[in-house]
C-alpha cells in the first residue's frame, strides 16, 4: 500500500526536481498512513541511500544499461513492475520532461487517474483532490481522483523538499527489460548552464535589448547569480537567442524564485509561462508596459544604463 | 503513409479567464476559440511539411468533442489535411480523449499520431503518453524536430538543458512542440478548399473517466509592483538580497 515515487536522473545524477518529487512523496505516505519508496532505472553514480534524508524508506534500483536513456514504453513497464511488487497505490513523478513522457503512459496502463503538474499535496477531507495549474498559470484547477491507483505528477519547484535525517535501503529490482524502440544516438547539452526547467533564478531578456550582441549583460548577471537565461518570443524568432530559452505560452513553462524581466512588455502570451514564478523583477523603459501590473518589484529605466549598475552591485554583494 | 493529427479548440491566448457556477465551469462569454497552437503550428503543419516532401502521404485530423468544435476543425482543414474526423463526446477526462482517439487510430491503422506538447487550456501533456499505451507504441514527447528517412524516424527532443537526438521505426506517437515547423497563414485556396473536405463524425467508445474537475480557483492578486527609482538600481539589489532573500 505503499507509496511510489519515480526518481530520474540524468548522466547518473538524480535531477532537483526528484528530490522534489521524493520528499512530496514521503508527504502523501504520512497523509494516507503508509511509507515511501522509490524506483530508481538504468546506471547512477549518486548514492541513493541518501535518498532518506527525502523520507524514503526504500530504493528499488533496476541498474539495466539499457534503461541509461530513457524510452518512455521500458520506462512504464519497469515501473509497472515495480508497482505490482510493491503494491504502491501512488505514484509520484515529477513534471519534468521525462515524467511528461512516462506519466501518461502509466496512467493508461494502471487504468489510475492522474494529475499532471500537481502544485499541493493531496486534499483527503473528501475522497482525494489535488490541484493542478490550468489556463497556462493563469489559475488552478482541483483534481479529482477517481480511482484507487492515483498518479501524480509534481510541478518542478512548486514544492520545496524537507529534509530531515535517514538512510534508504537500497535493493537491486529485477524488472524485465526488452529492447528499447526508441534509441538515443546523441545528447546535445549546453555545458556549464543551468537547465531553465530547474533553475531556481532566471534572467531574461527581450526585444528591448535590441539586438543579440547585447545580451552579455544578461548573461553576466546571470553567471554572477548561478541564475539561467531566458527570453521572449519575439527574441527567439529574431533568432538572437536559441528556441530553448523562450519562455510562455506556446514556450517553455517555468515557476522560478525570481524571474527577472528586462526589456519584456509582458505581453499575455508571455506571462503565462511566467506569472507561477515566485517573484518577478521587471525592468522598462516604458511606465505603462503591462508586466509592470504582474511585478513584484520594478525599475522604469533604460536597461542600457540600469543594468550595469544592478550588475555593479551584485558583484559588490558577492565581494566578486 | 497515413498520419493521424490531433486537434483541440482552447480559448484564444488573450481570453479573460473567469469561472462560474460557484468556480465549477469556465466562463465562456465572448471567449474566442482558435486551435490550440501546438497543435496547429507545429503537429498539424510538420505533418504537411511531410506530405509536401511524399504526396502520397494522407493526413487525418481528429478532434475529440461537442458539435462546436467544428469550426476548428474546419480552419484546421483550412491549413491541410484530407479529412477529418471529430468523435462526438465531450470530456475534460484526459483518458476518455486518449480512449477516443486511440480508438479511431486503431481502425484507421496510422504510421504517425502526432499530438501537440499540451493543451493551453488543460495544460495536460498528458494525450499523446496515453494514446500511445493504449496503442502499445513507442511514444516521444516533446520533440522540436522530426525527420523521415525510409520508415525511420530521427527525432529531436527537449531535455533539461538541451536536446536529444533519437531514432525510432513507425508506427510512432510525437507530441509537438517549437521548432518542428513554422507557423503558416491559410490561404483562400485551403479555406475554400476546406469546406468539401469530408468532415466524419463518430460516436464515442464507453470508457470511464478516472478523473474529475471539482473546481477552479484563480490566483491570488498581487500586492502590486514596489518601484525603485531608476538611479538607484543597487536599491534592488539590496532589496532582493535582504527582503526577498533571492540570493
Ligand atoms: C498565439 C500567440 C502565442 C504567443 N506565445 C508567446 C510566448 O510563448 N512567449 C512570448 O514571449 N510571446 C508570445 N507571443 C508574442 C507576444 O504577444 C509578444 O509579441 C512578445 O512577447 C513580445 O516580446 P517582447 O516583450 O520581447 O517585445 P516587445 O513587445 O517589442 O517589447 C519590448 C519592450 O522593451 C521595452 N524597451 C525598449 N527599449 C528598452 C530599453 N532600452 N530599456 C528597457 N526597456 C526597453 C519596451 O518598452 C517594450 O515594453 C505569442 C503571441 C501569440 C499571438
Ligand atoms: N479533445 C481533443 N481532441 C483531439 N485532440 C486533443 C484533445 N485534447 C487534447 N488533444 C491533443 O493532445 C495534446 C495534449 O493535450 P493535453 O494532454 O490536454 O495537454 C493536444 O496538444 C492535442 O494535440
Amino acid at each position: 500500500m505503499s507509496v511510489l515515487v519515480y526518481i530520474d536522473q540524468a548522466d547518473g545524477h538524480i535531477k532537483k526536481s526528484s528530490f522534489e518529487a521524493a520528499s512530496y512523496a514521503a508527504k502523501v505516505a504520512g497523509q494516507t498512513g503508509t511509507t515511501a519508496e522509490a524506483i530508481v532505472l538504468g546506471k547512477v553514480s549518486d548514492d541513493l541511500t541518501s535518498l532518506g534524508r527525502y523520507g524514503i524508506s526504500k530504493v528499488h534500483h533496476v541498474a539495466d544499461d539499457q534503461l541509461n536513456t530513457m524510452d518512455s514504453k521500458l520506462y512504464t513497464n519497469a515501473i509497472v513492475q515495480a508497482v505490482e511488487s510493491t503494491g504502491a497505490e501512488i505514484v509520484v513523478l515529477s513534471h519534468n520532461v521525462n515524467g511528461k513522457a512516462i506519466a501518461p503512459r502509466l496512467s493508461a496502463r494502471l487504468k489510475a487517474g492522474m494529475v499532471p503538474g500537481a502544485v499541493s499535496l493531496p486534499d483527503t477531507s473528501a475522497g482525494f483532490v489535488v490541484k493542478k495549474g490550468v489556463f497556462s498559470g493563469k489559475a488552478f484547477a482541483n483534481i479529482s481522483l477517481q480511482t484507487s491507483k492515483k498518479i501524480i505528477s509534481l510541478t518542478p519547484n512548486a514544492f520545496t523538499p524537507v529534509q530531515q535525517e535517514g538512510t534508504a535501503e537500497v535493493v537491486p529490482f529485477n524488472a524485465t527489460i526488452v529492447a528499447p524502440a526508441v534509441k538515443v544516438t546523441a545528447t546535445n547539452k549546453v555545458k556549464g548552464e543551468v537547465p531553465l526547467s530547474e533553475a531556481e533564478l532566471v534572467i531574461s531578456g527581450g526585444r528591448g535589448l535590441k539586438g543579440p550582441e547585447n545580451w552579455g549583460m544578461i548573461e553576466e548577471l546571470a553567471h554572477l547569480l548561478g541564475a539561467a537565461t531566458a527570453c521572449s518570443r519575439a527574441v527567439a524568432d529574431a533568432h538572437w537567442r536559441p528556441h530553448h530559452e523562450h519562455v510562455g505560452q506556446t514556450g517553455g513553462s517555468i515557476a522560478p524564485n525570481l524571474y527577472f524581466a528586462v526589456g519584456i512588455s509582458g505581453a499575455i502570451q508571455h506571462l503565462a509561462g511566467v506569472n507561477r514564478s515566485k517573484v518577478i523583477v521587471v525592468i522598462n523603459k516604458d511606465p505603462e508596459a503591462p508586466f509592470f501590473k504582474a511585478a513584484d518589484y520594478g525599475i522604469v529605466g533604460d536597461a542600457f544604463e540600469v543594468m550595469p549598475k544592478i550588475i555593479d552591485a551584485v558583484k559588490k554583494l558577492k565581494g566578486v | 503513409m497515413k498520419i493521424l493529427v490531433c486537434i483541440s479548440k482552447t480559448p484564444d491566448t488573450t481570453a479573460k479567464i473567469a469561472f462560474t457556477e460557484n468556480n465549477t465551469k469556465f466562463a465562456t462569454d465572448g471567449v474566442q476559440w482558435i486551435i490550440n497552437p501546438y497543435d496547429e503550428w507545429y503537429a498539424l503543419v510538420k505533418a504537411i511539411e511531410l506530405k509536401e516532401k511524399d504526396p502520397s502521404t494522407v493526413i487525418h485530423l481528429i478532434t475529440v468533442g461537442g458539435a462546436d468544435a467544428e469550426p476548428i476543425i474546419r480552419k484546421a482543414l483550412a491549413l491541410g489535411g484530407d479529412e477529418a474526423i471529430r468523435v462526438n463526446t465531450d470530456s475534460s477526462d484526459s483518458f476518455t480523449i486518449a480512449s477516443q482517439i486511440a480508438a479511431v487510430a486503431k481502425e484507421g491503422g496510422y504510421d504517425l499520431v502526432f499530438t501537440g506538447k499540451e493543451t493551453i487550456d488543460y495544460n495536460g501533456s498528458a494525450i499523446g503518453g496515453m494514446v500511445a499505451e493504449l496503442l502499445d507504441l513507442p511514444y516521444v514527447s516533446l520533440a522540436t524536430k522530426f525527420e523521415l528517412n525510409g520508415t525511420t524516424a530521427t527525432i529531436n527532443r527537449e531535455i533539461e538543458g538541451g536536446e536529444e537526438v533519437a531514432e525510432a521505426g513507425l508506427p510512432l506517437v510525437i507530441s509537438c512542440q517549437k521548432g518542428m515547423a513554422e507557423q503558416r497563414i491559410p490561404n483562400m485556396k485551403g479555406i475554400m478548399g476546406a469546406r468539401t473536405k469530408p468532415l466524419k463524425v463518430v460516436e464515442p467508445v464507453q470508457v470511464e473517466a478516472l478523473t474529475k474537475i471539482v473546481s477552479f480557483e484563480l490566483p491570488p492578486a498581487k500586492a502590486g509592483v514596489k518601484l525603485v527609482p531608476a538611479d538607484q538600481p543597487e536599491e534592488l539589489v539590496r532589496l532582493l538580497h535582504e527582503e526577498a532573500k533571492l540570493f
